[in-house]
């Protein structure tokens, strides 16, 4: 029997209507916007490729861009990595392992104005920090480290990294858990180590896990906004200011929407390489599923 | 001998992983002891002496008290749920409706819908913010659940986790089904729907924490402070009493006490669906 033709247009109605109200006509409107004056008081006005031209002189400019890239230099290895150690710690068969398991997956669940405050108040110079890292000897005096330009961002790093560890350790754990059994049983019949097994099973295996952390944490990262606003507001004398924030400022603050949109676009199309580059490696296995 | 030397390493392989387990423990929820321990500190101890103390000497309920005089919870608590609950069963519903034929219907332009759909992935939102703003006063959003709601109800990563849920149910269900004289929707609704149960539950406890904890989209498009979110609410919180931090650590600890409910009461699925989302997504 055969369907009605419109009845697969009619299923993808509702979300066709949500992505193009609030996706896709946006998109060409931020183009447009882009290339235009625009305050929302007045009428937008065509200006060409001013905005771009008047990005690229400002320095605040670039130095939102340069502290979004050692953003993504300092979280992006820390997420790849750390959370592999953490799903092997928690795939162990052993009492209580779920409690653990939760344990390391509550940051994920709270927001980041929870998470931001939190740390605020353990940042603090006469916070517990200080104290603990004094008291072990690793400094000598307490470090204020939202506050002094020298550490801001590193501090404000520190935040994303413990709030993703749990949701990327979840993935390489299911990763860990899709290894078949019998790959180590048989290895180890053919007398493999247990540094041979890491090396030629775990670390193959886990390599699709590995590229897709590596796209998410890095995508991310290009758009941190939340840490920084409850934290530090971008200071001080801007350290912390990243790409997502400059624009906010400028749209929200400021109300230079077509200058703010220049910048998304920028935004847009860095992550658009980072992702083509992702699509480079595994664009095959996805699409084909 | 041998079989207690086994014993010995197995014995101090434990010790080795709880020791592992309850540092790492330590650095994932230490912060939030401290900040409790904060919360509950009476207005006799300086909270900011050096060195810090863990314990409070006197502890006292007092700064939840006083938390909850100038701070709305009930109602920022209100916000927030009617928020999530729309956002979560909107974005389920649309997510699934779009799928089915995308996974289960041969029709013309199918590949392309299915791709574009998966570019706005591809595109941030913080590109998207100021348009969809424009776009948001224009339809008169501001300051409503809906302005707060729409703009996420039909994601790439639930359309495409319910489209390899689709997939996977035999095709002759449907034809029986059919044969039976059930419709398009009536097949969805009564047959699939109830077998891609799973994969609805990750999508929609995906989409609550998302919803949940989302700052920057009401961050811009609510300015009236009665329909705030919690995160709204409490970066207000902590902005106006900046130097008062028993009210801001009660105030953050009672603000996570929901979430944090609702994920010990279901943290069996929140792990196994992030699991699944992994795998599948």
């Amino acid at each position: 029997m055969k369907q009605h033709k419109l009845t697969p247009y009619l299923f993808l109605l509702p979300g066709s209507v949500i992505l193009t109200v609030f996706i896709f006509y946006p998109m060409l409107q931020a183009i447009w916007m882009s290339f235009t004056e625009y305050n929302m008081i007045t009428d937008a006005e065509f200006i060409g490729l001013e905005n771009y031209e008047n990005l690229f002189d400002s320095d605040v400019f670039w130095n939102a861009l340069t502290n979004t890239f050692i953003y993504l230099i300092g979280v992006v290895p820390a997420l790849v990595i750390l959370p592999i150690f953490l799903a092997v710690l928690v795939n162990q068969k052993i009492k209580g392992i779920g409690f653990f398991r939760s344990a390391y997956y509550i940051p994920v669940v709270i927001s980041l104005v929870v998470a931001g405050i939190t740390w605020d108040w353990v940042y603090r110079e006469n916070g517990i920090l200080n104290y603990i890292l004094d008291y072990s000897g690793v400094i000598a005096e307490p470090i204020p480290w939202l506050t002094s330009q020298d550490t801001a961002i590193f501090a404000v790093m520190a935040v994303t990294i413990w709030k993703g560890i749990g949701y990327y350790m979840i993935i390489y754990l299911a990763g860990l858990q899709s290894i078949p059994h019998d790959l180590y049983e048989a290895a180890e019949m053919d007398g493999a180590n247990w540094w041979q097994q890491v090396t030629r099973i775990t670390i193959p295996m886990l390599m699709p896990f590995v590229l897709i952390v590596t796209i998410m944490s890095t995508i991310a990262a290009m758009k941190v906004f939340e840490e920084i606003y409850v934290m530090t507001g971008g200071g001080p004398a801007r350290s912390t200011e990243t790409l997502v924030f400059y624009i906010y400022s400028e749209a929200f603050e400021k109300l230079n929407m077509g200058y703010a949109a220049a910048g998304g676009v920028i935004l847009f199309l860095i992550t658009l390489v980072i992702s083509l580059i992702n699509l480079k490696f595994m664009g095959k296995d996805r699409t084909k599923t | 001998m041998a079989v207690e030397a086994k014993d010995k390493k197995s014995i101090m392989k434990k010790i080795l992983l709880y020791t592992l387990l309850v540092g790492v423990a330590l650095f994932m929820i230490g912060p939030f002891i401290w900040l409790l321990a904060t919360a509950l500190k009476s207005p006799g101890e300086n909270i900011f002496q050096y060195p810090p103390t863990l314990l409070p000497e006197n502890p006292t309920l007092m700064n939840f008290v006083r938390v909850m005089d100038t701070f709305p919870f009930w109602r920022y608590l209100f916000n927030s749920a009617v928020v999530a609950v729309m956002t979560v069963f909107l974005n389920v519903l649309f997510c699934s409706l779009a799928a089915y034929p995308l996974a289960r219907m041969k029709f013309k332009g199918r590949n392309l819908i299915f791709i574009l759909v998966l570019s706005t992935m591809m595109i941030p939102f913080q590109l998207l913010m100021i348009p969809v703003y424009v776009i948001s006063l224009e339809l008169g959003l501001q300051n409503t659940y809906l302005g707060m709601v729409l703009p996420h109800i039909t994601t790439a990563f639930g359309v495409f986790l319910m489209r390899q849920a689709f997939i996977t149910i035999p095709y002759e269900l449907d034809e029986s089904a059919r044969m039976d004289g059930a419709n398009a929707f009536q097949i969805w609704r009564k047959i699939l729907m109830p077998l891609v149960k799973p994969s609805m539950v990750t999508l929609a406890l995906f989409t609550f924490v998302s919803a949940w904890g989302d700052f920057l989209w009401p961050l811009i498009i609510v300015s009236d402070q009665s329909m705030y979110t919690l995160p709204l609410g409490l970066n207000m919180l902590s902005g106006t009493f900046t130097s008062d931090w028993r009210l801001i650590a009660a105030g953050a600890i009672i603000s996570m006490l929901p979430i944090i409910i609702i994920f010990l009461a279901l943290q069996r699925f929140f792990i196994s669906g992030a699991m699944k989302g992994a795998v599948k997504g």
